[in-house]
């Protein structure tokens, strides 16, 4: 491990280079290609008619005024497309998991304002919201389940029948025998009962999707913003009853993902389905209005933790119980379970835990359904661990800080109680150095002279957290999904010239992909990353994917890249040892785009040399190689993954006359392992804090006891502007992961993560006089009022 | 988010718009800045058949000084005046305007509109208010003069009649010791509550606590009525209810600190 600062370049290498982004030139003159920015010769525009109630039986659908709306072309119920429903399932039996089907347009029920009940077709933009506004829909109106309690109260109205209890997943997946032991005896046992607010991810290019059929590919093309181009795929076909050939997805551009264009979208397949039906081009573009009330939404959780405590401060026991409202639907491919599934499984996080007692649950709520959410769960159970931990320390009257050093796993690898080996990180070390950090800055003595001042309120609070990244097909099996993503194939070539063109089955949605993937090709084949060219989101140049989410694109993408230049590089060894007449232990590359001899340094051949053997003059080429220049491979993680870790710490001042929050500082020390491109990695820290930041400050979705949406649009979804996100800065350490390609653990969550936990402790050690405490976000800003007030009731 | 179809208009002068709000009636609605009309249009919540655009009529984007009086035109964007130098005694607008949105909505909206939308959280809807401001509106019987205490009569509603145009408003008198603050949880927003103060009369108006802008009146006098005495009584005065989110005594607190923190601003500047 060593600490070190970015954008060297380490011996001559791409890998560690802060270089200029391949992307950049495109993106930052306005040359990119985002789905809106694409028009195709007689395209026409979907919208959608939508729920308008939250719970309801459909009693009729009248399109008539909607057809005659002048500019509409057509429009279909779910009765005219005919689709197959989406079903995501778990390999789990009936008492852990019920599947529901969600149907591409709802048929008999809808269950959330905004859900799709109708696509309208029509030659405009303007036109097809016309004919929107023409439909009329009846509903038989049911009672509205709004909230995780009243859908688990006995009696709630049932949102999908089959699912007794509104409950679609129940999992216990650890209790530690004797658990009950450990709390009755322990010196201090402490317990947060925290909520956590519904959210958006609230990508900045919203949902969108330009579909055509092509009578020569004898293809249905689908141009989507989407994370999982295969699985999108994959749905269409089956929906449509289409053969996977005869679907073509490819992905231009994103303006982000965060995950919610990780799952499949109910509008991308039907704005598809009626291309194919009309043989027209069809364009749907989500507005931003549709985007924050009908999107998948995501983090509405409640928690009741107790955690048991020696005399000393090391943690005995878990005990855990986790409701995760996953509003109307379970999405594809991931399920209703994402949510608990993910909290139960890593909860324990960076800390040494004997023993563990979860329940996740998921209830099915009248809210737009949840999807994955960059960190998926963990920005919730780190910050109730980390509460454990701060209300740990106030019972035994220890250093927060302190507790958790003598809680940190500090021996690798480690095994955890939640069955999950973690790979060597720097728990310890971040934790010292974030915490010196804030010491040498000097926030302790603001802190301490505000204790003077009637008019500072000052804060500090940490998170310290891991993030297990690069899920392989192990970990995913484990979860019991019945799809199981976790490998990832990249094919690469070289032309003619010399250059090469790689496939990886990642997507980046914003990531950099295109220069941090060419790095590590350019680094194998000591290539410039201008000769290298990245393929990504296209299932007809693409063997196999399973997209970009939870962190594996560079760990689990980058290492099959790596994989495939190392077997390129074989070939074109033995082509050059072949000609140069040598043996191939002879040979190497040379750095410089070429092969050379190990003996003789000056002879060698260019691969622009070797690559017109290998294709125009193939009657050179030793037996067994070629003709061409090619090769697959693959990469997976069938142990469990490789854990990135961090611990943030944060400074806030509060306002005693208003209950606000201003972020004075805000230090994060991650370690991701070796960072491809340490300006990248900084991006996605910065990205991520401002996320959990919104999370722990400002966002939260609202509805009204009806089922209304009460936030459709940026003036009442309180995203936070960049006057509300201070400045970031980060630190580096690395320890490097042993068995990813290029010693790479993933970094695309872990700012997220960290940030509610370590606002919220911010915010609470500000109140540590009042002796209030909140575990509840977004912090309402009246109870930091009060408690600042001395009138705070729970 | 696409507006219903509507015709627009482009008139040059303040005769054409009114000839034409006189010819379209309750079908057409003004726009000039666009920044509070275009949104709930596209929301289709606002779906006018005409629009009357008026940036282009002559005239009324001005900012005079005319001896103790200010007058601003009704196409004046709220960053002009952000940037205008309009002296120590009416600095007080300069400094309001960075409570207004965003840059880019300052760039656009205007002190017209926003008299005439009458939101009552809206800064100039206050300043209004707290500077007796005088609000020339123009129709087909020639122009009048409203005070701004008659303006506003209630949620987005104001004393302009339908075929009236707002043109000018008037600053009759200097405010050397004036400011205005707010409160929300992201810079930009809706204030929770905004309060404007005075301290030369003392006055104290007050946005987020009724559906005008609410003038607090006291028993004061300028040179001795201690900023504390206004805070608090104008957190008393205020008739406020429950809301979710932020508790009626929640609104009394921030109405009692900012008023002292504008008194405070204003105090300062002197």
């Amino acid at each position: 491990m060593s600490t070190r600062e970015p954008g060297f370049r380490r011996d001559g290498s791409w890998v560690g280079a802060s270089v200029p982004r391949r992307e950049d030139p495109r993106l930052l003159v306005g040359r990119g290609r985002f789905v809106d920015d694409i028009t195709l010769p007689g395209m026409l525009h979907a919208q959608f008619v939508r729920a308008g109630v939250a719970h309801a039986r459909i009693t009729g659908v009248d399109l008539a005024e909607v057809l005659a709306t002048p500019g509409v072309v057509a429009a279909f119920t779910a009765d005219d497309l005919g689709l197959a429903d989406i079903t995501a399932v778990l390999d789990r039996p009936p008492h852990e998991f019920v599947p529901t089907a969600m149907p591409v347009l709802a048929r008999d029920k809808v269950r959330y304002v905004g859900e799709p009940i109708a696509i309208v077709v029509a030659r405009d933009p303007y036109a097809v919201e016309d004919g929107v506004e023409a439909a009329i829909v009846e509903y038989d109106e049911l009672a509205p389940v709004m909230s995780d309690t009243a859908a688990l109260a006995p009696g709630a109205e049932l949102v999908h029948a089959e699912a007794p209890a509104n409950t679609l997943v129940d999992v216990s997946l650890f209790a530690t025998e004797g658990i009950d032991d450990v709390f009755q005896n322990a010196p201090t046992v402490v317990r947060v009962q925290a909520k956590t607010g519904r959210q958006n991810a609230l990508p900045l290019e919203t949902r969108g999707v330009v579909a055509d059929w092509d009578d020569r590919d004898e293809q249905l093309r689908v141009q989507t913003c989407t994370q999982i181009p295969h699985q999108v795929r994959t749905v269409l076909a089956r929906c449509t009853g289409l053969a996977e050939r005869q679907v073509r997805v490819t992905v231009p551009d994103m303006g982000g993902g965060f995950g919610q264009k990780c799952v499949v979208g109910r509008e991308e397949i039907a704005a598809a389905a009626a291309a194919l039906r009309l043989r027209r081009p069809v364009k749907w573009i989500e507005d931003r209005r549709d985007a924050l009330t009908a999107a998948f939404l995501a983090r509405e959780q409640r928690y009741d933790a107790r955690a048991a405590f020696d005399a000393e401060g090391a943690i005995l026991a878990l005990d855990v119980d986790i409701v995760c409202d996953m509003g109307a639907y379970s999405c594809y491919p991931f399920t209703a379970g994402i949510e608990p599934l993910m909290a139960s499984a890593e909860m324990p996080g960076v800390y040494r835990l004997p023993a563990y007692r979860v329940r996740g649950r998921a209830v099915t709520t009248n809210k737009a359904p949840t999807g994955p959410y960059r960190g998926v769960s963990r920005p919730q159970y780190v910050m109730v661990m980390e509460r454990l931990m701060e209300k740990a320390a106030r019972a035994l009257q220890l250093d927060a800080v302190e507790v958790r050093r003598r809680n940190v796993i500090t021996v690798f690898p480690y095994r955890g109680v939640n069955n999950i080996t973690y790979d060597p990180g720097s728990y310890r070390e971040s934790l010292d150095l974030c915490e010196q950090v804030l010491h040498d800055e000097g926030w302790y003595k603001v802190r301490s002279d505000s204790q003077e001042s009637p008019d500072r309120v000052i804060g500090i609070g940490y998170s310290c957290f891991s993030e297990r990244t690069g899920y392989g097909s192990g970990a995913f099996a484990a979860r019991k999904m019945s799809v199981v993503p976790g490998f990832d194939i990249s094919e690469i070539k070289m032309d003619i010239s010399g250059t090469v063109v790689v496939s990886t089955g990642t997507m980046s949605h914003g990531q950099s992909h295109e220069t941090t993937m060419a790095q590590i090709v350019a680094d194998r084949l000591g290539l410039d990353i201008n000769q290298v060219k990245i393929v990504q989101g296209d299932t007809d140049r693409i063997t196999y994917g399973f997209g970009s989410f939870a962190s594996r694109s560079i760990t689990i993408g980058g290492s099959a890249v790596a994989a495939a230049s190392a077997k390129l590089t074989e070939q074109l060894r033995e082509i050059a040892a072949h000609l140069l007449e040598t043996d191939v232990d002879n040979t190497e590359l040379d750095g410089a785009g070429g092969v050379r001899l190990r003996d003789v340094p000056g002879r060698g051949m260019s691969f622009a040399d070797i690559a017109e053997i290998a294709y125009l003059k193939a009657h050179l080429l030793p037996k067994g190689v070629g003709p061409g220049l090619a090769a697959t491979a693959s990469f997976d993680v069938m142990g469990d993954g490789t854990f990135s870790n961090a611990t943030h710490g944060v400074v806030v001042e509060l306002d005693r006359g208003t209950g606000g929050i201003e972020i004075l500082r805000y230090v994060c020390v991650e370690d991701c392992g070796v960072a491809i491109h340490p300006q990248v990695v900084e991006g996605q820290c910065r990205g991520g804090i401002a996320q959990g930041i919104a999370g722990a400050l400002f966002e939260q979705v609202n509805y009204d006891d009806t089922g209304q949406p009460l936030c459709p649009s940026f003036m009442e979804y309180k995203v936070p502007t960049a006057a509300e996100i201070p400045d970031v800065a980060i630190h580096h350490l690395e320890t490097p992961c042993a068995f990813t390609e290029s010693g790479a653990k993933g970094a695309g969550e872990g700012g997220t993560i960290g940030a509610p936990a370590a606002v919220l402790n911010a915010v609470n050690d500000g109140l540590r006089h009042t002796g209030v405490e909140l575990d509840d976000t977004p912090i309402a800003r009246e109870s930091v009022y009060r408690a600042l007030e001395g009138t705070y009731r729970d | 988010m696409k507006p219903a179809a509507f015709t627009y208009h482009r008139p040059g002068s303040v005769a054409g718009a009114l000839g034409l709000l006189r010819d379209l009636g309750d079908d057409a609605k003004i726009i000039a800045g666009g920044q509070s009309l275009v949104a709930m249009m596209n929301f289709r919540l606002a779906r006018p058949e005409h629009l009357i655009d008026i940036r282009r009529v002559p005239g009324l984007d001005q900012i005079r000084r005319d001896g103790d009086t200010l007058r601003v035109g009704a196409l004046v964007t709220h960053h002009a005046v952000e940037v205008a130098a309009l002296g120590r005694d009416f600095d007080v607008l300069s400094r309001a305007m960075r409570w207004v949105g965003h840059l880019p909505i300052r760039t656009r909206g205007t002190i017209g509109g926003s008299l005439a939308h009458a939101d009552a959280t809206a800064e100039w809807c206050l300043l209004a208010v707290l500077l007796d401001a005088v609000i020339t509106v123009e129709g087909p019987a020639g122009r009048r003069e409203v005070a701004a205490g008659d303006f506003f009569q209630g949620v987005f509603t104001t004393a302009l009649e339908p075929d009236e145009l707002i043109v000018e408003v008037v600053f009759p008198r200097p405010a050397p010791r004036a400011a205005l603050t707010e409160f929300a949880e992201r810079r930009g927003d809706f204030a929770i509550v905004a309060a404007a103060v005075d301290l030369d009369l003392p006055r104290v108006v007050l946005g987020g606590v009724a559906p005008v802008p609410y003038l607090v009146s006291g028993e004061w006098s300028g040179e001795t009525t201690p900023h504390s005495r206004l805070a608090e009584e104008a957190a008393a005065a205020v008739q406020v209810r429950d809301e979710p989110g932020v508790s009626a005594h929640y609104r009394r607190g921030l109405v009692r600190t900012l008023v002292q923190r504008a008194c405070a601003e204003a105090e300062e500047v002197r």
